[in-house]
């Protein structure tokens, strides 16, 4: 681009900036509304992005792990609880919906709808972290829980045949079951907060058609986090049922 | 889609085009929907195929939620497009070399 393009097309916009009464969320080194939206979303994909790589190396060590010691994951994942992680799947879901019509009740200015939406995810939120919690309980009951007291038993066949398991690889399915779960339910908990911080602001009226920016990227966050699930579900509760 | 009043220079243009509630309502349905499908389907012995099938669920599932919900169509930015698949891109890379070495590890 040409310097003398540049400047005065630059000198237009500071002047349109600085007039009297413009949008109040402006910042004054953007141009202009849709400039300082852009520059956020592309921060937040950014973000994003590093997080679909920090969950995907897990993932991937998920897979070669099952891969190696595909007989004692199988028999890991069967002590999951299907129905509760198809609870939570749900949950998730749900709260997706809501967190995509908040970013629609805040594009049409429509504070307490916004702001309702907002309280409903976070509880929705909550309720998974909850169905959680009990799924945790269990794994504590049983000794599941890799470290000193960690015990497997032997799986059984459809037949009645007892299938020898090897307590360390079992061990090793819980280890990335945690750790996988356990950072995907502290991004819940981050985003419960997240979304408690914006129900307080949007009751307070810091949103507006014109400026609803934070309220679009936190729901990015969630819905990526709700994504995250959507593969571990299959991949930690489903795909081992017959093996 | 949103009646809006004529935006002045310095308001926010919504480039990206919200949905109605009532489609929003719709692809939490066919969430949903996906979701029973892929239990159910984990309880029928398809072999080999099972992990597929759930996989592919998922997958359908994922790319519904980034389409509609994350509004990936209607972002202007071509640089946050860029971003966004090249973020998918590396993340290809990362699982299909490693899979390309420990899946033929006995194939010698």
């Amino acid at each position: 681009m040409h310097n003398s393009e540049m400047s005065s097309s630059q000198a237009t916009q500071v002047a349109t900036v600085d007039h009297e009464g413009h949008n109040p969320a402006l910042l004054h080194h953007f141009a202009d509304a849709q400039q300082q939206k852009n520059a956020a979303s592309l921060g937040m994909w950014l973000f994003l992005v590093t997080e679909i790589m920090f969950f995907g190396g897990m993932f991937c060590a998920y897979l070669i792990y099952r891969l190696q010691h595909f007989n004692a994951f199988a028999a890991g994942s069967q002590q999951l609880s299907i129905t509760m992680g198809a609870i939570n799947t749900a949950v998730l879901i749900v709260s997706s919906v809501t967190v995509v019509l908040a970013v629609k009740a805040a594009e049409s200015g429509k504070r307490k709808l916004l702001t309702g939406y907002l309280v409903v995810t976070v509880l929705l939120g909550l309720t998974f972290l909850v169905i959680k919690g009990f799924e945790y309980k269990e794994k504590f009951e049983k000794h599941h829980v890799p470290g000193a007291t960690f015990s497997f038993t032997d799986k059984f066949d459809d037949n009645g045949q007892q299938i020898p398991v090897n307590p360390k690889e079992a061990e090793l399915f819980f280890s990335l079951y945690f750790a996988m779960t356990g950072m995907h339910a502290l991004h819940m908990i981050i985003g419960c907060g997240l979304f408690g911080t914006l129900a307080v602001l949007s009751w307070k009226g810091h949103y507006t058609p014109n400026y609803f920016t934070p309220i679009e990227n936190a729901g990015l966050y969630w819905h990526l986090v709700d994504i995250i699930w959507i593969y571990l579900f299959p991949l930690l509760y489903l795909i081992s049922r017959h093996s | 889609m949103v009646g809006q009043e004529h935006v002045e220079h310095d308001q926010v243009e919504h480039e990206h085009t919200t949905h109605s509630q009532g489609f929003y309502l719709a692809i939490g349905i066919a969430l949903l929907i996906l979701t029973a499908t892929t239990v159910g389907a984990a309880f029928i012995n398809l072999g080999p195929f099972n992990p597929v099938v759930a996989l592919l669920i998922a997958t359908i599932k994922a790319s519904l939620v980034v389409i509609f919900f994350m509004h990936v169509k209607g972002a202007s930015e071509k640089l946050t497009a860029a971003v966004v698949v090249s973020g998918f891109f590396f993340l290809a890379i990362l699982l299909s070399l490693s899979m390309a070495d420990y899946l033929t590890r006995s194939w010698r």
